[in-house]
This record gives C-alpha cells, sequence and structure tokens, in this order.
C-alpha cells in the first residue's frame, strides 16, 4: 500500500507526520519526495545500502559538424530551450524538458542525446528505527524542476514489495502531484489556521482530480476557533478527520533535537488504522 | 527602488508572519506574495480586491477527434504517457512541449496556450499588495512569480514608492530562483532545529548563484538554544550577518488565528521589540546597498 502524505503548504507538519506513521508501524519503506530539501534523513540516520546513485534525464546533444542551422530544432521546442543563431543551434539546457521533439525535426540528425545528472537516490535502514527502510531523493542544486527526479523515484519504488510512506513536497504545484498520484490514499496535513483552511482547500482539489482516497489530520491542534473551522470544513467537504495531534511544546523541542518522540504513538496507530480500514473497502 | 525579499529554506518557520509583521513597520511600500502555490498574505492584511487578471503560460493540445485516425503516433511518441490514440488520457501528465501536435500525420492536435492562473492587485490595511494563485498542477510557477514582481515594479515605479517588501515562496526551486533574482537583499527565516540549519545551507548555496546580499533572522531561537548558537557560528564562519533573533510565542498563531500581524497584537513585547530591531539592521543593510550601488554608477 502506497500512503502519501501531503500538505498545502510547508511546516505544517507533513515530515513529522510520516516519521510519526512509519514509526508506529514495523516494516515500511519511508520515501522523501521533498527533493528539494530532504530531511528524513536526518531524523532516521539510516546506513545507506550503497553509495548514492546519479539520477539522470537526456537532453539533446548537437553535433555541430553536421548541423547546417536550419532552426527547426528551435521551431519545434515550446520551451524556448534552442536557439539558432551564426549557422548552429545552441542549447539552454536549464530550460529543456526532455521531450526529444527536436531529436524528431532535425533532418540533418544532427541531434542525438546525452545523459544529465538532476540529483541523487539514496536507499538505507535506519539504524534508529530497525524496522523503517529509507530512499531518499535530493535535487542538484540548480535544477530547475524537481519532477523529472521524482518521477524516476517512483519508478525505483516499483521494485519495492511492502508498504511505502511517501513525505511528499510542500505546495500543490507540479512536484507534489507527480509525488501524490499513484498513491492508495493521501493523508493532507494542516495547521487550525486560516492559513491551514486555504492551503488544505488547494490540497484537496489535487487529490480530488487525482481520485485519491483522502483523509485529514490537523497538526498543532489547540481545541480553539481554528479546529472547529476546519472540522466543518472536512464535514461539508465530506472528507475524513483521521485525527487531532495537540500543540506541545516539548515535541517541537525534541523534534527541533532531531528525535521522533513517541508522545503521540496512539495516534498513529489510529490514523494507520483508519487508512487500512477504508483501503479493505 | 529596493526590493527585500524574505525567504526560508523550507516552509513554516514563519516567514509570512515575519514578512506581515515588517510590512507594519515599514512606512512606504508595495507588498509581494510571491508564495504563488499557497499565497497567505492577503489572509492576515486584510485584503480588499482591486484587479484580477488571467495569467497564461505554456501550451496545451487540444484534439480535433473528427480528424484522428487512430494511427498510435502519438501515443509511441509522448514520453509523458500523456495521450493515448488522440485522447489525453493523463493531462496531469502533460509537459505541452507539442511533439504528438508537430509529429501528427492527420494533423488533428493544435497546441494552445494555456491558462495558467490569476494574479491580483488587492488594497490592504499593510499597503497595496500584488499576489497571484497558480492554476492546479500547473508547472509556471516561475513565471508567475516574475509576474507579479514586475507589476510591483511597476505601481512603484509610478507612485514613488521606494521600497519592495516581498514575501518570497519557501523551498529553493523555480520560485524561489525566481523570487530572488536581481533583488537587493534577501532576510532568510531560519529555525534552530536541525533541518533548519540544513535547509539554510542549501539556500546560502542558491543566494551564493545571484550574488545576492543575505541576512538571517533566526525564529523560536530559544526552541533549542545549542542549536541556535550553532547557527550563529555557522553564519559566523560563512560571513552572513543575523539581523535578528525572535523567540517563540504562540502570539505568531494567535494572530495569524485573528487576522493579524503579531505588532497589531495585544501583550506582543516578547515580540515587538526584537521585530523593530530587526527591522533597524535590514534598513541599515538596505542603505549600504543602496549607497554601494550609487558608488558603483
Ligand atoms: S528535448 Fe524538447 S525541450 Fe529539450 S531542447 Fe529538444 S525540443 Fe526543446
Ligand atoms: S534542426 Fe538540426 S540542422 Fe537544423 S538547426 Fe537544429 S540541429 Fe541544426
Ligand atoms: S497521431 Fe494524430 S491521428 Fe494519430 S492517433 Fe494521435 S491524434 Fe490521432
Ligand atoms: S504535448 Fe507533449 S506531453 Fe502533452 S500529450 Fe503531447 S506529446 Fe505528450
Amino acid at each position: 500500500m502506497q500512503i502519501s502524505i501531503a500538505s498545502g503548504k510547508g511546516g505544517t507538519g507533513k515530515t513529522t507526520l510520516a516519521l510519526l506513521l512509519a514509526a508506529a508501524h514495523s516494516n515500511i519503506t519511508v520515501v522523501d519526495c521533498d527533493v528539494e530539501e530532504p530531511n528524513c534523513h536526518l531524523f532516521l540516520q539510516p546506513e545507506y545500502d550503497e553509495p548514492e546513485q546519479e539520477i539522470s534525464t537526456t537532453i539533446p546533444h548537437i553535433n555541430l559538424s553536421l548541423c547546417n542551422g536550419c532552426g527547426d530544432c528551435s521551431a519545434v521546442c515550446l520551451f524556448n530551450a534552442i536557439a539558432v543563431g551564426g549557422k548552429t543551434a545552441l542549447l539552454f539546457d536549464e530550460l529543456c524538458h526532455s521531450c526529444g521533439g527536436c531529436l524528431l525535426a532535425c533532418k540533418q540528425q544532427a541531434i542525438s542525446e546525452q545523459k544529465k545528472a538532476i540529483g541523487t537516490l539514496s536507499i538505507g535502514k535506519s539504524a534508529r528505527h530497525p524496522g523503517i527502510r529509507l530512499v531518499s531523493g535530493k535535487l542538484k542544486i540548480g535544477t530547475p524542476s524537481a519532477v523529472p527526479l521524482i518521477k524516476k523515484m517512483k519508478q525505483e519504488l516499483a521494485k519495492h514489495t511492502g508498504d511505502l510512506l511517501l513525505d511528499c513536497p510542500p505546495g500543490t504545484s507540479c512536484s507534489m502531484v507527480a509525488a501524490v498520484k499513484g498513491s492508495d490514499y493521501c493523508v493532507l496535513v494542516t495547521e487550525p489556521t486560516p492559513f491551514g483552511r486555504h492551503d488544505l482547500e488547494l490540497a484537496m482539489n489535487i487529490t480530488r482530480l487525482l481520485q485519491i482516497p483522502t483523509g485529514v489530520v490537523i497538526n498543532k491542534s489547540d481545541g480553539g476557533e481554528g479546529d472547529k473551522n476546519i472540522e466543518a470544513f472536512c464535514r461539508n467537504r465530506q472528507i475524513p478527520l483521521l485525527a487531532k495531534i495537540p500543540h506541545s511544546l516539548s515535541f517541537a523541542k525534541q523534534y527541533a533535537a532531531g528525535i521522533i518522540s513517541d508522545k503521540f504513538k496512539e495516534t498513529a496507530h489510529m490514523i494507520l488504522q483508519k487508512i487500512k480500514a477504508k483501503e479493505r473497502h | 527602488m529596493k526590493e527585500l525579499v524574505i525567504v526560508s529554506g523550507k516552509g513554516g518557520t514563519g516567514k509570512t508572519s515575519i514578512s506581515a509583521a515588517l510590512a507594519f513597520i515599514a512606512l512606504h511600500k508595495i507588498l509581494v506574495d510571491c508564495d504563488v502555490d499557497a499565497a497567505n498574505l492577503h489572509l492576515i492584511s486584510g485584503a480588499v480586491l482591486n484587479e484580477s487578471h488571467e495569467f497564461t503560460a505554456g501550451f496545451e493540445p487540444h484534439i480535433d477527434k473528427s480528424r484522428c485516425t487512430a494511427c498510435g503516433k502519438c501515443t509511441d511518441l509522448c514520453r509523458f504517457g500523456a495521450i493515448t490514440n488522440g485522447v489525453l488520457t493523463s493531462p496531469f501528465n502533460c509537459e505541452g512541449c507539442g511533439v504528438c501536435s508537430f509529429n501528427c500525420p492527420a494533423q488533428a492536435i493544435q497546441m494552445q496556450n494555456k491558462k495558467a492562473g490569476q494574479w491580483f492587485i488587492s488594497d490592504t490595511r499593510l499597503g497595496r499588495l500584488v499576489h497571484a494563485e497558480l492554476g492546479l498542477s500547473v508547472e509556471n510557477s516561475g513565471k508567475l512569480v516574475n509576474k507579479v514582481r514586475q507589476e510591483a515594479k511597476k505601481i512603484a515605479a509610478a507612485e514613488q514608492i521606494s521600497l519592495i517588501i516581498t514575501d518570497g515562496p519557501p523551498g529553493i526551486g523555480c520560485p524561489a530562483i525566481a523570487a530572488l533574482s536581481g533583488a537587493d537583499l534577501a532576510l532568510a527565516v531560519v529555525e534552530p532545529s536541525i533541518t533548519g540549519i540544513h535547509d539554510l545551507t542549501r539556500l546560502v548555496d542558491l543566494v551564493s548563484h545571484f550574488n545576492l546580499p543575505l541576512t538571517v533572522c533566526i525564529n523560536k531561537s530559544n526552541l533549542h538554544p545549542e542549536n541556535t548558537r550553532n547557527l550563529i557560528a555557522w553564519c559566523q564562519q560563512n560571513a552572513i550577518a543575523v539581523a535578528g533573533q525572535l523567540p517563540y510565542s504562540d502570539i505568531f498563531r494567535h494572530a495569524v488565528q485573528d487576522g493579524k500581524t503579531v505588532m497589531e497584537m495585544p501583550s506582543n513585547e516578547d515580540v515587538k521589540q526584537p521585530l523593530i530591531e530587526l527591522w533597524i539592521n535590514l534598513l541599515n543593510r538596505l542603505a549600504i546597498i543602496d549607497q554601494s550601488k550609487k558608488e558603483t554608477k
């Protein structure tokens, strides 16, 4: 089963919840899809199986001795990644989406493809929590989009057996969608504030479009007005509220120190049970 | 005109709350919310919508079913698995590359401009605000960030406002890159957690790409005094100024719940003074930057 943990926004406690659930579940693989800022490894302290695996995509390689400067490649590239000037074509690889359009367009067969590194993948077993494995991706600085890396990671995951818990990128952008897509269940973490409600709504629209069963967890709950607003919102949208995790300074302090506290273990168990029950339906 | 961009390696560090508080203190300014994925500044500034504009970016295929012969060429050529025999089966996967369109033997596919979101100008208690909302699962967030920054600059120039305060997007991806390029000063809001330090190092890597001066504000500095000391030491080693420190305070949460900035909350003494000090430090930094700009001219 593939469970993704997402939130309309960063800082709501997505990673916290993913780690809480992982610790409550014996035998699970945590997948850190937040490849811009992977953090799970800081808590899990994994021992990696092998050195970091380099992940790459393909970009065009232009053979200048074959190119006659006709400009066909540049005409088909909708991302403006190729310019033709002074009888040769020039690639701006940061704009390239690796679609292969230019390759098809070039009549001189001057274009071939080459690899370009976009990030790394590390796989290991947590030293601190023996039942947890970690698959962690890290985007190379300066790589404009995380999507190709996330897609490659998910191809790797297809080889894994057992339950997967995906810590997704924040927001509702293309990288969040790439991570959440294909999950059996999505848990949206939110905070009991107007920010939280607003961002939750955006995230819910995505899981609805993707047709993924979704539940909500209110983090940093204080039982106040904010909680009630989110509860009412979930009722209106007919989305189950899986749990509330109380606001706790001691928990935040342990988190700051890189420790997953046992404090909300029961809650984590309950969330997992609710998700599994939903799955059997 | 100068532009201060408030960033954080990651969301949830208090960036928006601090941006709003600084906007409350600053006198003459335009506000920009560059978090086009999940804009929030309008929620605490009492925004009243003034203008709304459509934003288009990129392309999407439009398929003329009557022309399609179901030859399957588009299926074979699409590298993103978005199309099957002339039917856009996974629109979420479509990159808008046009390979299907350019290579369809029946010319059944046209590429058209894609609606990618909206941008707005609002009046708020804190000043004029330019903000935006990106369409669902649209990837051109960098372009939309550029758009709101440009519009803010236009207004600032027309109204002779010398300061733009930008609430930047979290992270270090394309929207963060778009928000930082060409700005005058970046303020990174950082938490004293092990993840906070880790995220800051990645942010510093990014900012140094742009030769942009960076200064740091440590939020919730008393949450973990040892990490705070480590952060300060790390900043010193890397010649990064720490412009301010704010203690952990529930007032941040309450302010968001009340739709206010922390500066407008009662009994906010523990954060008010540090925020004013932070602002003074930032003003000094901006003045120095202004001076050196004039000298190089
Ligand atoms: S592969 Fe696609 S995006 Fe890249 S340069 Fe060629 S046409 Fe442009
Ligand atoms: S299409 Fe081929 S020959 Fe023409 S400019 Fe591009 S690379 Fe050169
Ligand atoms: S390539 Fe054109 S004609 Fe062939 S299946 Fe696709 S849309 Fe239809
Ligand atoms: S535009 Fe590109 S990604 Fe979209 S369906 Fe056509 S070939 Fe596939």
